[in-house]
């Protein structure tokens, strides 16, 4: 186990689904897993990641929570990687861009439809959300991008292998889709 | 409303190339250009309502939505800002209770910042009304408060407001003495019109704009194009921040000047010629139109100029705000009345300028020359000045200095001398051309003003050791943004951006990849922009960054990355909605900072 | 002898009249462009397809072709600027992929996959934009305009209107519509018109024609732009 690559992830404003695509790799899993191992991710129970290769971040930065997440594996992780459209361009959550985030508020908490008991919520251990959805290159420096929403199987495939085997990772054209 | 609008129409002939000249009366009258007269407009001049709306939207003197009775702006020239813009633009807002970019409540007054208005020897300066206003200082704002708050009309104000000086310190070659009236056409006429483009040849005279073409070529092309519908264009659209000689020269010696596009139209065949002049210089408009009438009477225009059978007039066209103007092919553009959107490139402006026709398009001190030389000969003109720059170049000297003002020297005059001239003492650095130019820096002062080292289109600003040379650079960064026409995606979007990580710099946010990358986004816009401005926009960081990266340096956290955006601040609304004050409600900029 | 020009090395002939674009497409080249369409007056505003002309920047759509030019497009500069061009392009408006119909079908899109475009490399711009759904029939997506003027001049050029235009000045420039209240409705623009069909990412949609094709099996999944390019804008050339 000494020399295997430790990969953390985390979705942050995101859906999970470049998660999702990324276990579609389905069996090469195992291939994977001969070599990989996961520090911090959605499919460990592993709570802070600590002295890793490799991380992958799905979903833009929304809150602070995000900013404290995102800074905890540019700190810890040699290779930072910004996957899928939301961690790239903010993605579907920076529609609300937009608007300004008192409106947001209030209509979600206090003047929306069908609101009971209107109240901005308030506690501690809330993470306040920032004013807009940020692109996490604008938080913190990235090294890789890989586009779609989400990335293909075959992108994560591709890109991972190509770290492990010590190439300089690229993506073909049938790789490459915003979408 | 549709009474007043029709007699504009009238008076303009329904020519829709008058759009401009029409849209400044509506916009003097009613303060913003209603939607009722957008629509009348478009059947009156038979132009799409859209022609109209871009025009309205592309000129800063023109507003979709009503601005003041007293329309004030004033000018954020970064000599403007040395001589204490900043504080005097509070006190003014404060004084008159209104905020940058808004109108009063009571919709007497708007306020707002404008690019330089070509007074920078006599700042800080402003326009109410498209009116220049000079010397402004707080007592000065004092009373235009009281005159505002008792709606007095401009005609009422004390004339010492808009008191404009010519400064003229130092004249040789071409300020020493006008010629006499009509004194160019006669000589050419007697030397014969071959004659005199051989002795304007033979002066090396070359475009007084800057870029240096030669003046006689240009017109010997334009003279043998096979259209013979051809058009004289003199650019007083003198934009360059720290550029105000065209106002000296248009108000103490324009006949000679005029005298100039005559001679220009005698050569090339034309019968119309324009002068376009920058909305800033309304104040010249009603002086200039008397020495046209003036020009007219004593036969020097109209048909048969002095016996010749040269038919020939001038028309004055007024800018409405709009630096990219400047530029020949978007000049014309205007002249059209479109938006000052720069042409591709070829065809020139001498094959296909005007209304399609070949035009020659001058600066205001290249048509003095060349009346002057047509007076004088070619020798006399190419004796001065240096093997590849003839003659004299007249700058407008600002920032600081004992004598700003109006200099004339032979090309090839040292920095160092100038600064002696007018008074300049610890000098820091001098940007040279404007800011499209090049920041010199006090190693360099004995560089000499040419073609063939620093050219010039006479702007000249002297900052002193006490000047922080970002202060500038971030200035003329966003003049640029602000005046990028958005014709083509380097410019549009990279002047923004460039603006964005100057912005980032100077706030004191940027780490070691951010000189990188402004330098990276500098070559871009350099080099992929369609026109002169996008083309030179990066001027100013880039001249800088070579001489003072320390500068720039020293304005870096020791981190490798930081944010572009202030994070604790983006969770304030959160932060007040939430009612929210403890520490986890806070975030550090840079995760070096204790969180 | 018929004239020539150099492309990367190539020897190509062109026409009297021809721009350096219309030459190279004749001859198979594909230079990356997203403002220009063979059929209609060129602009050369998006500037993608700048090529160095005997060692100065050219817009290959507008620049004519002349006899002996060293033509330089696929030099490893070019496509970096390139790419950053169309990063500027995509940060300036809200070009959110997965939400809009035209992925697969758009230019934009296609030039950033031809480019190897993997990020944005520069900070977004998330400007307020208006969607103006008031036409029966087309819809206009302001948000995902490059403004190429494609419509404004198809519209003039083949469908005889005036139904669009560029107002506004630097970043804030944006398309507007011929119509005294500004909306699409009120204009003469009809679905079967050309100005319509012609943008070239999804700012301008034609109702109820969406998702007839699965996402995945659109023109540029499977097939790179030059590709398409030399396919169909090299036919309308030859008309």
């Amino acid at each position: 186990m000494a020399n295997k690559i430790r990969v953390a992830t985390t979705s942050l404003a995101g859906c999970f689904g470049c998660h999702m695509s990324f276990l579609d790799i389905d069996e090469r899993m195992l291939q994977l897993a001969e070599v990989v191992e996961f520090d911090r991710s959605p499919l460990t129970d592993i709570e802070h990641c600590t002295d890793c290769d490799i991380g992958l971040i799905e979903g833009g930065v929304c809150n602070s929570e995000n900013v404290h997440v995102l800074r905890e594996f540019r700190k810890n992780c040699k290779i930072l990687v910004a996957v899928g459209a939301c961690a790239i361009n903010g993605g579907l959550p920076a529609l609300r861009n937009h608007i300004p985030l008192e409106e947001c508020l209030n209509e979600s908490y206090i003047e929306g439809i069908g609101v009971e008991n209107p109240k901005i919520p308030s506690d501690i251990e809330l993470p306040l959300l920032l004013n807009q959805v940020h692109p996490i290159h604008e938080v913190v420096k990235i090294d890789y991008f890989l586009p779609g929403c989400p990335p293909s199987a075959d992108v994560f495939w591709k890109f991972l292998t190509d770290l492990i085997e010590g190439r300089e990772p690229s993506l073909p054209y049938e790789l490459v889709h915003y979408d | 409303m549709k009474q007043f609008i029709r007699g504009i129409a009238e008076n303009n002939h329904y020519q829709p190339t008058h759009l401009l000249q029409i849209l400044r009366q509506i916009q003097a009258h009613y303060h913003y250009i209603p939607e009722a007269a957008i629509e009348q407009l478009s059947e009156l001049l038979s132009i799409p309502r859209t022609q109209i709306i871009s025009v309205v939207e592309f000129y800063s003197f023109f507003h979709l939505t009503p601005r003041g009775q007293y329309e004030l702006l004033i000018s954020d020239s970064i000599t403007d800002h040395m001589l204490g813009k900043k504080i005097l633009f509070d006190y003014l807002a404060n004084k008159l209770g209104v905020a940058a970019g808004e109108v009063r409540k009571d919709g007497v007054v708007s306020l707002d910042n404008t690019s330089c208005t070509g007074m920078c020897d006599q700042g800080p300066a402003g326009l109410v009304n498209g009116y220049a206003l000079t010397r402004l200082d707080r007592p000065a704002i004092d009373k235009i408060a009281e005159l505002i708050n008792q709606q007095k009309p401009l005609n009422e104000w004390p004339s010492e407001l808009f008191h404009v000086d010519d400064n003229i310190y130092k004249s040789g070659l071409l300020l020493d003495r006008q010629i006499e009236q009509g004194a160019a056409l006669r000589s050419a006429f007697k030397r014969g019109i071959k004659e005199t483009l051989k002795e304007i040849d033979n002066s090396g005279l070359r475009g007084r704009g800057g870029a240096g073409f030669k003046t006689a070529i240009k017109w010997q092309f334009c003279s043998e194009e096979q259209q013979t519908e051809r058009y004289v264009v003199c650019n007083a659209d003198e934009g360059e921040p720290g550029t105000f000689k065209d106002r000296v020269l248009l108000n103490s010696y324009a006949d000679q000047v005029f005298e100039g596009m005559t001679v220009g139209a005698a050569v090339i065949g034309a019968k119309q010629g324009f002068l376009y002049l920058r909305g800033e210089y309304l104040h010249l408009n009603n002086k200039l139109q008397g020495i046209l009438d003036q020009r007219r009477r004593n036969g020097l225009l109209g048909s048969n100029i002095l016996g010749s059978g040269l038919d020939f007039d001038i028309e004055i066209c007024l800018g409405a705000g709009a630096y990219i103007c400047g530029e020949e092919s978007a000049l014309i553009e205007s002249l059209e009345g479109k938006a000052g959107i720069p042409r591709n490139r070829p065809p020139y402006p001498v094959t296909q300028g005007y209304l399609g026709k070949p035009t020659v398009v001058n600066n205001v001190e290249t048509f003095l020359a060349a009346a002057a030389i047509a007076v004088n000969g070619g020798d006399w003109f190419a004796n001065i000045g240096t093997e590849k720059s003839k003659g004299t170049k007249i700058l407008s000297i600002s920032g600081d200095c004992d004598r700003p003002g109006i200099y004339e020297y032979p090309f090839g005059v040292t920095i160092r001398t100038v600064l002696n001239d007018c008074g300049a003492a610890d000098v820091q650095g001098v940007q040279v051309g404007g800011p499209s130019g090049t920041f010199i820096s006090n190693q360099e002062l004995d560089r000499k003003l040419a073609f063939e080292d620093l050219a010039t289109g006479g702007s000249f600003i002297i900052f002193n050791s006490s000047r922080n040379i970002l202060d500038a650079v971030h200035n003329f960064t966003h003049f640029f943004a602000h005046e990028s026409c958005g014709f083509c995606t380097p410019c549009r979007v990279g002047t923004s951006l460039l603006k964005k990580q100057i912005d980032k710099i100077v706030e004191g946010h940027g780490s070691a990849g951010d000189i990188v990358a402004l330098e990276e986004l500098c070559q871009l816009v350099k080099n992929y922009s369609h026109c002169g401005l996008g083309q030179t926009a990066a001027n100013p960081i880039l001249t800088t960054l070579e001489r003072y990266l320390g500068l720039y340096e020293s304005h870096l956290k020791e981190i490798s990355f930081e944010p572009g955006f202030d994070l604790d601040g983006a969770l304030e609304t959160a932060r007040r909605m939430a009612n929210r004050h403890d520490a986890s409600a806070h975030l550090a900029q840079t995760e070096s900072e204790h969180e | 002898m018929s004239k020539t020009i150099t492309i990367d090395g190539k020897v190509i002939p062109f026409e009297e009249g021809q721009t350096i674009m219309d030459a190279a497409m004749a001859a198979g080249i594909y230079i990356p462009h997203l403002c220009h369409q063979p059929e209609f007056t060129p602009h050369g505003s998006c500037k993608l397809c700048t090529v160095k002309v005997n060692g100065r920047n050219c817009s290959a759509c507008t620049f004519p072709a002349m006899d002996g030019q060293d033509v330089l497009s696929e030099t490893e500069e070019l496509i970096n600027d390139r790419r950053k061009i169309t990063q500027m392009l995509f940060v300036e408006g809200n070009h959110l992929c997965p939400g809009c119909e035209k992925t697969g079908n758009c230019q934009l899109q296609a030039v950033g996959y031809h480019l190897n475009m993997l990020d944005n490399h520069f900070p977004l711009f998330y400007p307020d934009r208006e969607v103006d759904a008031s036409h029966p029939d087309v819809m206009l997506d302001q948000n995902r305009c490059i403004l190429c003027t494609l419509c404004v001049r198809a519209s003039q050029q083949e469908d005889g209107k005036n139904v669009f235009a560029i107002s506004g000045r630097g970043i804030d420039k944006h398309l507007i519509a011929n119509a005294e209240s500004g909306l699409l409705k009120d204009t003469d623009l009809d679905a079967t018109d050309r100005a319509a069909h012609i943008c070239p990412t999804g700012a301008i949609l034609v109702k109820r024609t969406g998702y007839q094709v699965p996402i995945g099996q659109r023109i540029y999944d499977h097939k790179e732009i030059d590709q398409v390019s030399l396919e169909t804008e090299h036919l309308q050339h030859g008309e």
